[in-house]
């Protein structure tokens, strides 16, 4: 193959400006040769580089509380929960190519994410999801849910990790841009993690796991590009995952890790060789050389540019003490997996890569990464005309409802709001036997065996809320997540995001990131939950619109005490049922907004995080004095459809319940708010006195709202929900919806 | 007296650990994981297949496990009489090695199906069964490929000589359609062989054995064999 001239045009064709072409020259002291070009290209492209976003992303608290090794540190965060040992946890988006091919997008996207775990040295225990697509009733969409879910599903199920949780929300704005983030979470012994790094000259590199072919080049790129017509012809650039080979891979490579016989690995996605190569020695302070010809491939003649590019799924760069070359080679060999010395670790801080026996590569991995000499850029930013529009809105203008009844029984058909049943029972969450509380609670809770310790976990972002208010509603996001960590029974312990956003070039955007970032920033240092790192996926847009902003946390929280795990259903007849916190009749981007009324609209709920922590604080007192029975948050769909979940998300053992609510303005107004910082707790008759004691020295307002019982659910006579008719529209709105012939 | 289990590990297999854990930690026996390369059964009392995807079940479930290296024992041993219990995967491989009658194909729904289900012990005629007092168990499912299929002579001589171990049911043990969730033939979910030293099952019963997950009725199963064995 003769390979093109370089020259500027060849740089655009590649995703880079004209600056960037000009300082890779100035850097290189000459112009690259084709295959340099498509390192850098992909090296500087958004999705390994963060060019856009690392700036901003620098002002979140990174360190603090039990964080062992803080954002952008190793491929994945860890926080100390004692005992010795550490959990990594990570979430990472795979929406690019979750929009051209569903199945393998979202397979692959679960397949990176773990491999960012156990390269840590950690076994995965759980993984969570949270998704966005566009409405049910576009067939599309439908084609588009199901697979991402099949794909999420076998990976997962034939990998052998549990998943346990997430979230799925339906908004016309992802109707084009589905939203794929996939979060893993694995525990190690804290004196056995291993790091991404190349030390010591001399020492082999090695490439493990699987050959490497022709998919997946230019993937990196391809995710820093809005979708058009055009993606369509770039599904070649999305990988294929093997499950089985990436289990193989897992077992193989914890084995060496324990064994203590390497000095770093790293898992290759993004950028494959390029990638690990460089982000290695740079972080060692080191070089490496490397000959191509080495490299297992799965067709011949492929080039260094190939090579260097391909995205190849399950395979991973490890750097071995000399010593123990051998014996990294038989565990592989007992796995049956590739294991090929391909090069080894020098001294002079370069990256050298022979192929034919002639010099193809040589560049200082330094330039090539993110906190080297990969360009920071800080874009422009403008307040959204559009905000000023949307906020002119007053609640007070809607129609009320005429019938409460049929109002609630909209709301509650929401796909966003019913149970997502149809979705996790294709995922197997209780492989390994430790979940304790699986899909469809507030959180998940994951029993670390040895010891009498959890793991609580959830993902949270209402989009809606950060498009009607980027600042307020990434605030949401991560007190939405605590308090679902807090309802599990568990202390909020470290974040990871997924911010998934249009293109950051558009100042309006960029300006909806940065609000975001403050938000999240200034939620994480006031509940002391340090974020751990994450990612960033920008151009979540075609020509038509882009997505609503939705930064995505992922949360982790420790229950210290197992006998302290709270779920979030009803337990007993007869218990009084309280609520915790105050209704600001908050209609503004509500789910009933939207379902009843057909508005996007107004202001996001508003989020004092002061009354939230309170409301934290006495909810895991209330919780360690065993004097509440179930603890369930307030979110969408407001008071009337979180009641209904309480009565019914223990299928096994409906309860129904009946209550007083005072009404201060509308009934629609309080049956449907979002107002934050509400929690609905039963408790036992005989525990009423302690618990109104304990409530009553905190600052939370709370009031006895109705008793537990019957086979309805019954609201100040405005309201008589059977629970069997509760249970009919929560379980089977989706299955019912995905029934329907395309 | 402990008796041994010997927990195969294939390559896929991911139920392994938990097989192990329930052997070993919750009943207090020994257990030992068998690798697939080898052939030594290292002096088990009992041989389980746990659950997983084998070889990435890639070609057909069960179908390259079967000509494993560690199988050829297994199969001696269970012919002469050895117990041996096939979990989900387990399963898919005891009837690939022709250990037990009949194939599992896909779920009806086409989907992997991951659920509580109640299973009716339609026999106590074996040692996992003689001695579980309760006539149904909530017990979790997890599998793509667990539709029970066979002709209609082998299901007749399945219930002619009891080998039809348990069949889905509902809470109250009725055997109908409504329970059957994945399409199995007469609502099979775990059988025998005629000799009965051979129990597959698609429900995961190590999963239902630690009282910190909140069920308890799949450790029956593996205390009646103890009982069984040890008496």
């Amino acid at each position: 193959m003769i390979e093109p001239a370089v020259d500027i045009q060849l740089a655009k064709e590649h995703g880079l400006t004209e600056e960037e072409f000009e300082l890779i020259c100035q850097k290189l002291g000459r112009v690259p040769n084709f295959t340099e070009l498509g390192i850098f290209s992909v090296m500087w492209s958004e999705h390994c580089s963060y060019k856009n976003s690392i700036a901003l992303l620098k002002t979140l608290p990174r360190e603090g509380g039990r964080l062992l090794v803080g954002a952008g540190e190793e491929n994945a965060g860890l926080v100390d929960i004692g005992d010795g040992l550490a959990v990594a946890f990570k979430i990472e988006s795979h929406n690019h190519p979750s929009a051209v091919e569903p199945y393998q997008g979202a397979a692959t996207g679960v397949g990176g994410i773990l491999r960012d775990i156990f390269t840590m040295g950690a076994r995965p225990i759980a993984v969570l999801n949270s998704l966005r697509f566009g409405s049910l009733k576009d067939p599309r969409t439908r084609f588009l849910f199901e697979h991402v879910v099949e794909g999420i599903a076998d990976y997962g199920n034939c990998f052998g990790v549990p998943t346990v949780g997430g979230e799925v929300f339906f908004d016309d704005s992802y109707t084009d841009n589905p939203l794929v983030n996939a979060m893993a979470i694995g525990i190690v012994q804290k004196d056995r993690t291993a790091s991404a790094t190349a030390k010591g000259k001399g020492n082999p590199v090695m490439i493990v796991g699987s050959s490497t072919g022709r998919d997946g080049i230019h993937g990196a790129t391809f995710a820093s590009e809005e979708i058009s017509e055009e993606s369509e012809s770039k599904r070649p650039s999305v990988q294929v995952g093997d499950p089985f080979t990436e289990k193989l891979l897992l077992e193989a490579t914890l084995e060496i890790i324990k064994n203590d016989w390497i000095i770093g690995i790293q898992d290759m996605g993004a950028a494959g060789i390029s990638c690990s190569t460089s982000e290695m020695s740079a972080k060692g302070d080191s070089g490496m050389f490397i000959n191509l010809d080495k490299v297992p491939l799965r067709e011949e003649g492929m080039s260094a540019y190939e090579i260097m590019l391909s995205e190849s799924q399950e395979r991973m760069l490890v750097v071995t003490k000399k010593e123990f070359e051998q014996n990294v080679k038989d565990t592989f060999l007992k796995w049956d997996l590739n294991c090929e010395y391909i090069g080894h670790v020098t001294d002079d801080k370069l990256i050298t890569i022979f192929q034919n026996g002639e010099k193809q590569v040589e560049i200082a991995p330094y330039d090539l990464v993110l906190g080297g000499g990969a360009p920071v850029y800080h874009r422009e930013t403008k307040e959204p005309e559009y905000l000023k529009e949307l906020r002119e809105f007053n609640a007070l203008d809607l129609p009320e409802p005429e019938c409460i009844s049929e109002a609630f029984a909209q709301v509650f058909s929401s796909p966003n709001i019913v149970s997502k049943r149809w979705v996790y029972e294709q995922y197997d969450s209780m492989v390994r036997t430790n979940t304790i509380v699986g899909p469809g609670c507030d959180a998940s809770v994951i029993y670390i065996k040895g010891t009498n310790k959890a793991i609580s976990a959830t993902t949270d972002c209402n989009g809606r809320y950060v498009y009607l208010n980027p600042y307020e509603g990434t605030k949401i996001a991560v007190a939405e997540a605590a308090r679902n960590i807090v309802c599990s029974g568990a202390v909020p312990l470290a974040i990871t995001n997924c911010l998934n956003f249009g293109n950051p070039y558009k100042p309006e955007m960029y300006w909806n990131f940065q609000k975001a970032v403050e938000g999240m920033g200034d939620a994480c240092r006031f509940f002391d939950t340090p974020v751990t790192g994450g990612n960033v996926s920008f151009y979540n847009e075609s020509p038509i619109n882009a997505v609503y902003p939705t930064p995505v946390i992922g949360m982790i929280g420790l229950i210290e005490d197992i006998e302290n795990i709270t779920t979030s259903y009803f337990k007993n007849e007869g218990d009084y049922i309280f609520i915790l916190g105050e209704d600001r009749d908050e209609i503004g981007g509500s789910e009933y907004l939207k379902i009843v009324h057909g508005l996007v609209k107004g202001d996001s709920p508003k989020m004092d995080m002061q009354i939230e922590k309170d409301l934290h604080t006495l909810v895991l007192e209330l919780i360690g004095s065993k004097v509440i029975n179930s603890a369930h948050d307030i979110s969408e769909g407001g008071l009337a459809c979180a009641l209904a979940e309480c009565c019914i998300l223990n299928l096994d053992h409906p309860i129904g319940a009946e209550l007083k609510i005072p009404i201060k303005q509308r009934a629609d107004f309080t049956f449907f708010s979002e107002s934050q910082s509400r929690i609905i707790v039963s408790v036992s008759p005989e525990d009423r006195n302690s618990f109104e004691e304990i409530a009553a020295r905190s600052k939370v307002a709370f009031f006895a709202a109705g008793r537990t019982g019957g086979n309805s659910l019954k609201i100040n006579d405005q309201f008589d929900f059977s629970t069997k008719r509760l249970i009919e529209i929560y379980y089977n709105t989706i299955s019912k919806r995905m029934n329907v012939t395309i | 007296m402990k008796l041994k289990f010997g927990v195969v590990v294939f390559p896929g297999s991911n139920c392994d650990h938990d097989a192990y854990y329930v052997t070993k930690k919750l009943l207090d026996q020994e257990s030992e994981f068998l690798w697939h390369k080898e052939k030594d059964l290292k002096n088990s009392d009992v041989i389980i297949l746990p659950g997983g995807f084998s070889y990435g079940d890639y070609l057909r479930t069960g179908a390259i496990a079967r000509f494993s290296p560690i199988m050829e024992s297994v199969i001696k041993f269970a012919n002469s009489g050895g117990i041996v219990l096939g979990i989900c995967n387990g399963f898919q491989i005891l009837l690939e090695a022709g250990l037990l009658p009949g194939v599992l194909l896909k779920n009806e729904s086409t989907k992997f199906i991951c659920k509580d289900v109640f299973l009716k012990i339609q026999s106590k005629n074996t040692s996992f069964t003689a001695f579980v007092e309760k006539d149904v168990l909530q017990i979790s499912i997890a599998h793509g490929d667990g539709n029970y299929f066979a002709d209609e002579k082998t299901l007749a001589e399945l219930k002619n000589n009891d080998q039809i171990v348990f069949q889905y049911c509902n809470r109250k043990g009725d055997v109908d359609s409504e329970s059957n969730p994945n399409g199995s033939l007469m609502n099979i979910a775990g059988i025998t062989n005629k000799e009965r030293n051979i129990l597959g099952m698609m429900p995961h019963p190590e999963r239902c054995s630690d009282k910190i997950l909140g069920n308890t009725d799949g450790i029956e199963l593996f205390n009646s064999l103890i009982k069984y064995l040890t008496n």
